[in-house]
């Protein structure tokens, strides 16, 4: 083990350069942030993911964010365990009707200010399983919803643009509270 | 001829008539006394149940005899919405019959278990595949659950989920524990029931394959490949040999690409996150070769019925035959490192054993049988194109704890990665895809996904729609086993006994 330690110590990192916030994300945002203005978040974010129902194809995307190659916790983005911890929902899946009230509890237990993003095509438009009597659909009709990331799933790269527009405007336009 | 000596076939047919266009297996017509005899034969014969479900009013028993290589289906015609449980005989057959209940409104008379368990009492209509048409919503608040009573001295419960604390599906375990000690855990399924099956109705095979597809995201391409499969098998298509080869190639690194994560995981949740790190950059890799070779990371969409959407191209065959040469020297880098690490091995040896008298009973498929002495795999047995032109054999490990399915998963990423590299030189050329004549038929198959086996029934209606798809994963088989493995394991290692399974939740639920 300690030879691959060694080894990794000469080689490249395999970590890629990260891409810029998406323009779209970017839009998505715009105004919303300013209305918690009173708050000052810093550069971090805290995510909570949410299962509402998903295949299970856009948690393994998000879990690829965590990897050396995307290595999200650079950024100053985190998974957390708990909602009472967390700024960011990240809810996949199209709402199935059995954990509907998981996913509002969940967010309901997360202390304002708090950011409700859709991840995949289920949770922004239902996807394949819109009109299921098994499913309530697309996350916004449960809960208002403050970004949404297409795809089937989103990519890493899909996931990390928005994620970092979401960083972005948290962080931008606030200000730091005087000390007293 | 003795008893004994009487096959799935023949004792089937003696209980029943045989039915036409159900293929490759025959599918036999019982009536109430030939289904209560078939439960008799059951008690004393080694056949393992490998699925149960309704279609209308019909209720379909699959059943392997492995002596002969025999696989079949025995159906019963309900009159008044009941037949005879299985579950005395077949525990696999308990919660089955419970999801049958919940989808086709049909009772297992004599059953042990009349809880509900897709049902959480929120859906928008009640026995949604029921012959009549789906009945008005039975709702009840979704914490409505009758836990299995406990009693004993020192006992506390502990409740998770369904929203967990990492990264993955929802569901609810409830544990009793006495300290540290698990004394029993019972998990509560079906959060993510999406009602695929319901979806997939009236579809043509080329819709309804999208929906097969996201039955389990992790498992596409395997649980793509079993729909397209039934289907072609009950519309008897035969597909191009090239379209097995390519369709093999992309099964087997979605195996490579599971397990690569899967080892990664469960070395991380015993605390050593170094292996998961290499380990997941190594899926990476193949994420991104999958991608340039066929449009999407995790291969969605790229089987379709009568073949395969995009064909593999020389130069992605090349970087294929490239990167399975570079994966292996790291990956045997990372084994030799989990060998040598005796604080990891401390965590997964002798720990979640699955209880071998409960694998005998319920023959867990995949990864989680071959660590506990049961030797499946589809590939194998029945086995279906290209797989009966590589000679190979499923790994078997008879400890059964977490350290045996962690050396089952290597030595299949081994083995898959041989089979790619010969594939890659064996794969004839020629057409990838043909049509699907639109035509009635039934079809049953099994797949092998890199969790265990799946199982596709499919029911083709006169215009070639879908009209009834039955997929049973492999978890099904396996989620009942985790419970037993648990006991009397710490707490703490439940994540680790958990991971090790890796089971699916809406592969379950679909």
């Amino acid at each position: 083990m300690l030879k691959q330690i060694t080894r990794s110590f000469f080689s490249r990192p395999v970590t890629i350069n990260g891409p810029a916030a998406g323009g779209d994300a970017l839009k998505q945002l715009a105004g919303k942030v300013e209305a918690l203005a009173n708050k000052r978040l810093g550069r971090s974010l805290a995510i909570r993911e949410i299962d509402a129902g998903s295949c299970n194809g856009c948690e393994l995307e998000i879990h690829a964010l965590n990897n050396p190659i995307y290595d999200l916790e650079r950024f100053g983005i985190r998974f957390v365990a708990s909602p009472r911890h967390a700024d960011v929902l990240l809810v996949t899946g199209p709402v199935s009707l059995n954990m509907q009230e998981a996913v509002l509890r969940t967010i309901a237990a997360t202390p304002e200010p708090r950011w409700v993003v859709a991840a995949g095509d289920c949770a922004c438009t239902g996807g394949l399983f819109a009109g299921s009597y098994a499913c309530a659909g697309a996350l916004d009709t449960v809960v208002p919803v403050d970004l949404r990331i297409p795809g089937c799933p989103p990519t890493p790269l899909q996931l990390l643009e928005g994620l970092l527009a979401l960083l972005e405007a948290s962080a931008g336009r606030i200000a730091s509270p005087k000390p007293t | 001829m003795s008893e004994s000596r009487a096959t799935l076939h023949t004792v089937l047919a003696g209980f029943g008539q045989a039915v036409a266009s159900h293929r490759p297996w025959p599918r036999y017509a019982l009536d109430i006394a030939g289904w209560r005899q078939l439960i008799d034969a059951l008690g004393h014969r080694r056949w393992p149940l490998l699925g149960l479900w309704a279609d209308g009013r019909t209720v379909h028993a699959a059943l392997e005899d492995h002596s002969a290589g025999e696989f079949a289906v025995a159906s019963l015609d309900t009159v008044d919405g009941t037949y005879a449980s299985l579950g005395a005989v077949r525990p696999a057959a308990l919660r089955l019959e419970r999801a049958l209940r919940d989808l086709a409104g049909l009772n297992a008379t004599g059953g042990a278990d009349d809880r509900p368990w897709l049902d959480h009492g929120q859906w928008r209509a009640a026995t949604p595949l029921a012959a009549e048409g789906a009945r008005p919503a039975t709702s009840r608040p979704g914490t409505d659950y009758r836990f299995l009573p406990v009693d004993g001295d020192g006992l506390h419960q502990i409740p998770v989920g369904p929203v967990h604390a990492g990264i993955i599906e929802p569901g609810h375990f409830r544990f009793h524990a006495n300290g540290e000690t698990i004394v029993r855990l019972e998990a509560r399924l079906g959060y993510t029931h999406k009602g695929t099956e319901t979806l997939m109705r009236g579809k043509s095979p080329t819709e309804a394959v999208r929906l097969a597809g996201r039955i389990s995201g992790d498992s596409t391409v395997a649980h793509a490949l079993a729909f397209c499969r039934a289907v072609e098998a009950a519309s008897g298509t035969e597909v191009p040999a090239r379209a097995h080869w390519v369709r093999a190639v992309m099964a087997e690194w979605e195996r490579v690409a599971n397990h690569l994560g899967d080892i990664g995981a469960i070395c991380n949740d015993a605390a050593f996150p170094y292996i998961q790190a290499h380990s997941t950059v190594l899926r990476e890799k193949v994420l991104q070769a999958c991608a340039k070779a066929f449009g999407h990371r995790l291969m969605m969409d790229g089987v379709v019925p009568g073949g395969v959407a995009v064909d593999l191209a020389p130069e992605q065959a090349a970087a294929f035959a490239g990167l399975a040469a570079d994966l292996l020297p790291p990956f045997a880098a990372l084994c030799r490192i989990y060998d040598s690490k005796g604080s990891l091995l401390d965590r997964t040896v002798t720990t979640g054993i699955t209880i071998r008298s409960e694998v005998e009973r319920f023959w867990p498929p995949g990864p989680v049988g071959r660590a506990a002495g049961a030797g499946r795999d589809a590939r194998l047995a029945p086995g279906y194109p290209p797989y009966d032109e590589l000679s190979f054999a499923a790994p078997r490990f008879t400890a059964g704890d977490v350290d045996a399915r962690v050396r089952v998963r290597m030595e299949e990423v081994r083995q898959s990665v041989h089979m790619i590299q010969r594939m890659l030189v064996a794969m004839p050329d020629g057409p990838t895809r043909t049509a699907v004549p639109a035509r009635a038929g039934e079809g049953m198959v099994l797949v092998e996904a890199f969790r265990g086996e799946i199982l596709g029934w499919v029911r083709l209606a006169d215009d070639g729609t879908i009209a009834r798809y039955h997929a049973r994963d492999a978890s099904w088989l396996q989620w009942p086993l985790l419970e037993t493995a648990v006991y009397d394991n710490i707490v703490a290692d439940f994540p680790l006994c958990n991971k090790s399974f890796n089971c699916s939740y809406s592969g379950h639920d679909l």
